[in-house]
């Protein structure tokens, strides 16, 4: 434990110099996060004539850029990674040193944040600028949460890849069981569409699934779209889905590796 | 011409025979392929749940515009992506030089070297929700519509291809594309909407830019009887244009090669 702690500035250090070097990759993929822009110009066209529900054109765009900025935080690939290093058997070198790999993995993904920060203030920032502040929560309590709730989205989309990336230890790809993972993602995040758009049942039902934890919550947190209560209890069942996934990741990890054999180098 | 085509033929074979190994994943591609479809719809059942109309367009027309954008996906990662992908490839390790030596069109060689076969579940996928339409609709498109669609789908698939053989020219002068193709994907889902309902930049961007209206709005357009004659021969045009260009650089961008090793 001291020995990973002693050990994290370092880890950080490198991630943070890999997002760097790669910046012209790591621009690349944080432009392909150009959903929200495509569904918020899409939403914009139908609110043109009215309303939808309680959302107008400004509160599409409110939403749509808060969702934007809560997407570039809280990426991560480790999926794709682990998917990789498993075939591969480079996953050997990981293992051999004295540090976590999960740990390792999520020092990587966590150092590129600062990047990430510097492509999404600017949208922020824009948007703050084009909706004025009215579409921003002002309770200072609820404020203050929202970096902690967007680090604990963060924290649910990296331990549910790693928990995905794990099932490489047993099947060929699975990366393509991802894809349903992030095909459920659109729809019970929020991300596609506000959640409060789909009938009812959807939406009570995303309550009990991490999906909403992972972007509509921190989102209607700040665009004021809950009150402190409600807020209070989401961020209890965000923790609660944080501790569930990190104890599923853990446990996949170690009856993963116990089948791990690596040919060759 | 003849050739060429004997050519195909004995490529698409080696793809055939290379997927057949891999029988299961006929079944995962037709799991994931409903799985998306039924994903698709979703968004298109929530915006007309709440407007019947959304400039210009209603749920049945937005269907088939789905439809050829579910088809047109199923082109891309099933004839497109796979040889184009292993283009980079050889790009990046500098084995592109057994292709060069080949006595045929390099092109043509890199470009019909992989198929991915299974996608032809998409195919069904999107001609199932475009038969889905018109039967909500109680309509069939006359002749007249099928041949004008049928044009523009050809269109479609050529400046889809050229596309990407331009994504694949820049990866001589950059090598690393993997992550553009990523992001032309991105880029290209916003094509399952008709393109009237973006306006400004986005209409100008998926208009003239990356035609995405080309690939989806326009051939269903054609199918609805609901195309201008001018749009489609501009279309045509456009498309010669958008190939010319794509074989103009290929051309260019294979001058440019050496090979890794020297």
């Amino acid at each position: 434990m001291i020995r990973t702690l002693r050990a994290s500035p370092t880890l950080l250090r490198v991630g943070f110099s890999e997002a760097v070097a790669y910046r012209a990759e790591f621009l690349v993929w944080l432009l392909s996060t150009n959903m929200p822009l495509v569904m918020l110009a899409l939403w914009s066209a139908v609110a043109r004539d009215g309303p939808v529900g309680r959302f107008t054109q400004a509160d599409f765009a409110a939403y749509y850029l808060a969702a934007l900025v809560v997407r570039l935080m809280t990426g991560a690939w480790v999926v794709w990674e682990m998917n990789f290093e498993i075939r591969q058997g480079t996953l050997a070198f990981r293992l051999l040193r004295p540090v976590h790999p999960l740990v390792a993995y999520a020092a990587e993904n966590v150092a590129a944040m600062p990047v990430r920060l510097a492509v999404s203030l600017p949208v922020a920032l824009v948007a703050l600028w084009v909706l004025g502040g009215k579409h921003v929560t002002h309770d200072p309590v609820l404020l203050l949460l929202f970096p902690v709730t967007v680090f604990s989205a963060w924290l649910i989309t990296y331990l549910a890849m790693a928990a995905v990336g794990c099932l490489a230890f047993w099947f060929e790809s699975a990366t393509s069981l991802f894809d349903v993972w992030l095909g459920l993602f659109g729809i019970f995040s929020g991300y596609l569409v506000p959640l409060e758009l789909y009938p009812r049942w959807v939406n009570e039902v995303s309550y009990f699934l991490p999906f909403r934890y992972m972007l509509a919550f921190p989102v209607e947190l700040v665009t004021g779209g809950l009150t402190r209560s409600q807020a209070l209890v989401q961020l209890a069942a965000q923790q609660g889905f944080v501790l569930l996934l990190l104890g599923v990741a853990v446990g996949m990890w170690r009856l993963g590796t116990r089948r791990f054999s690596a040919t060759g180098g | 011409m003849l050739r060429h085509l004997r050519l195909l033929a004995v490529q698409f074979r080696a793809s055939l025979q290379t997927s057949m190994q891999y029988r299961a994943e006929f079944l995962v591609q037709g799991a994931m392929s409903f799985f998306w479809m039924a994903w698709a719809v979703v968004p298109l059942l929530v915006v007309f749940g709440k407007r019947e109309r959304v400039a210009g367009w209603d749920f049945d027309h937005s269907l088939v515009v789905l439809g050829w954008f579910l088809a047109m996906k199923g082109v891309l990662e099933g004839a497109v992506n796979p040889s184009l992908a292993s283009v980079v490839e050889h790009i990046r390790k500098g084995t592109l030089d057994f292709v060069l030596l080949k006595p045929a069109d390099a092109q043509f060689l890199v470009s019909t070297a992989k198929f991915a076969p299974w996608h032809v579940v998409d195919l069904a996928a999107g001609a199932g929700v475009i038969a889905w339409a018109f039967s909500r609709m109680g309509t069939v498109p006359g002749p007249a519509e099928v041949a004008a669609a049928l044009l523009l789908t050809t269109c479609a698939v050529a400046v889809l291809y050229s596309l990407w053989i331009l994504v694949v020219s820049a990866a001589f002068f950059v090598v690393k594309v993997d992550n553009l193709s990523f992001l032309f994907l991105s880029i290209f889902d916003a094509a399952r909407w008709p393109v009237s309902v973006f306006t400004g930049f986005w209409r100008v961007l998926f208009t003239v830019v990356i035609p995405l209206a080309l690939m989806t709005t326009f051939p269903a357009e054609a199918l609805l009887g609901r195309i201008h004659g001018t749009a489609l021969v501009a279309a045509v045009a456009g498309s010669l244009a958008f190939v010319a260009c794509a074989r103009w650089m290929w051309l260019r961008a294979i001058a440019r090669y050496t090979s890794a090793s020297s």
